[in-house]
């Protein structure tokens, strides 16, 4: 029987979701490593048994946590994540130059078609990558050495290698994006790296057009048109339809166009999905009520979805890792809040449900398709 | 052999009680008792002491016979108590809300 299981990692622990194809009931499981925060979890493409889990504490540093049956039983994998190399400095908060620094996983990438390979981008920006299941983790230490790389500066947050996309019709092609440098491809299986900033434009730099330096929230892609990309910046929401050579802004008509996630609907790629934030300095929705807002044209034409959502009094944030789609025929969205609350949509985002009320804050979710 | 007594969060993730027991070959040190620790439960190696400099963690203190050890050298002597068994090493989460 088909059905979705969600993946929720939070401040104080992991859940899994789940639910059958109606997506009209939902079973929680939880707290997994209860009391330590799960940045990000995510299953394989190909063996959605197999799912890797980010756990990290300030107290105990990281651990990486991989799971072959569902998510019902874990074991702990290498948590050794060791810079290849000399590792020279970036660009730290007061402008002088910083050492690299390993902190926490933000991000696992699995392979589109091996379960014991994945990708890990991490604090201080990186990319590192398995090849036996996470028995060993090793740097693309490429990515770092870029000519740029001692530009790289952190955001408020810390400087995270957040969004991994691998292209599903060029195993050579893979993209990343780095709070606060921007975005970034490769295309020769990470032997070298371009940055592909050309179209942002980004105030809160002393150059608003520079190469690097940009504070890219999220990218999504459409497997079936991988050239184009969607991104939220940390300002503006823009889209690129040559791979990121250049971008252009498609914020069009929304309230406001910062926010952190943004994502793509499993079935119209030209279906998009942002949650507006009102602003860098007031991260929460616009006028206390909740929306997502779905554009049917890749951009510039939005809608506001409310229905089901909060209407008023609603002062919560959605961050960057915490919104995904399922592949059911309709398309079901969902996302986490900071105040612990789990909504979704069977529907394509027509109509929301509480999923989930009173979960420590979400950092990250994924789902599952399960057939 | 040497008792070590483990916060609840290592205690956790190694499936262990509050202390564990653990032998050490020659003088019993900070770093020998880690380095026994470690060898014994794996699950363990960076979550004590940082992968590669082998610093203690910062938000980690070590007790033991009621002494903050924390600031000892890494091969600096523990106390005889300790290195009999009669006391344990004593392994602290720093105290933090939220």
């Amino acid at each position: 029987m088909s059905g979705v299981r969600l993946l929720v990692g939070t401040r104080k622990g992991a859940f899994t979701i789940s639910a059958d194809a109606a997506r009209k009931t939902w079973s929680i499981s939880g707290p997994h490593f209860a009391g330590w925060e799960i940045y990000h979890m995510k299953g394989s493409p190909a063996d959605p048994n197999r799912i890797y889990a980010s756990q990290s504490s300030n107290w105990f540093g990281q651990v990486v946590q991989r799971s072959n049956d569902g998510g019902q039983t874990w074991e702990p994998v290498d948590n050794k994540f060791a810079y290849d190399g000399a590792t020279g400095t970036h660009q730290w908060y007061d402008g002088t130059p910083h050492p690299w620094e390993f902190k926490r996983v933000w991000h696992f990438e699995p392979s589109l078609d091996n379960p014991d390979v994945a990708y890990a981008g991490v604090e201080d920006a990186a990319l590192f990558r398995t090849t036996d299941g996470g028995a060993s983790w090793h740097e693309m230490a490429a990515l770092r050495n870029h000519s740029t790389g001692n530009r790289w500066t952190p955001g408020a947050g810390g400087m995270g290698l957040h969004t991994i996309l691998l292209d599903p019709t060029n195993p050579e092609r893979m993209y990343v994006a780095i709070s606060a440098a921007g975005a970034f491809r490769t295309d020769d299986g990470g032997a070298s790296w371009k940055p592909i900033n050309h179209g942002l434009v980004s105030k809160y730099i002393p150059d608003p057009t520079a190469e690097v330096g940009h504070c890219v929230h999220r990218i999504a892609m459409h497997r079936e048109n991988p050239g184009t990309l969607y991104m939220q910046k940390h300002w503006d929401v823009m889209r690129t339809d040559d791979a990121g050579d250049n971008w252009r802004e498609v914020s069009g008509n929304l309230p406001t166009d910062f926010g952190f996630v943004i994502d793509v609907h499993a079935h119209e790629p030209e279906t998009i999905y942002v949650v507006p934030i009102k602003s860098d300095s007031e991260h929460f929705p616009m006028d206390g009520r909740l929306s997502v807002y779905r554009s049917k044209t890749g951009g510039d034409d939005w809608e506001a979805l409310s229905k089901g959502l909060p209407e008023r009094d609603c002062y919560v944030n959605v961050l960057r890792d915490a919104m995904t789609v399922d592949a059911l025929d309709s398309c079901g969205v969902y996302f986490g809040t900071t105040g612990g609350q789990m909504y979704g949509s069977a529907d394509g985002g027509d109509t929301w449900m509480t999923i989930a009320e009173h979960l420590p804050a979400v950092l990250s979710v994924e789902v599952q398709t399960l057939r | 052999m040497i008792r070590v007594a483990l916060p609840y969060h290592l205690r956790n993730l190694a499936r262990v009680g509050e202390e564990v027991e653990v032998a050490v070959n020659g003088p019993v040190t900070q770093r020998s008792v880690l380095d026994a620790l470690e060898s014994r439960y794996p699950v363990l190696c960076g979550t004590i002491r940082e992968h590669g400099t082998a610093r203690r963690r910062a938000y980690l203190r070590f007790f033991a016979c009621a002494e903050d050890l924390s600031h000892e050298p890494p091969d600096a002597l523990l106390p005889d108590a300790v290195a009999s068994g009669d006391e344990p090493f004593m392994i602290i989460g720093a105290i933090s809300g939220g």
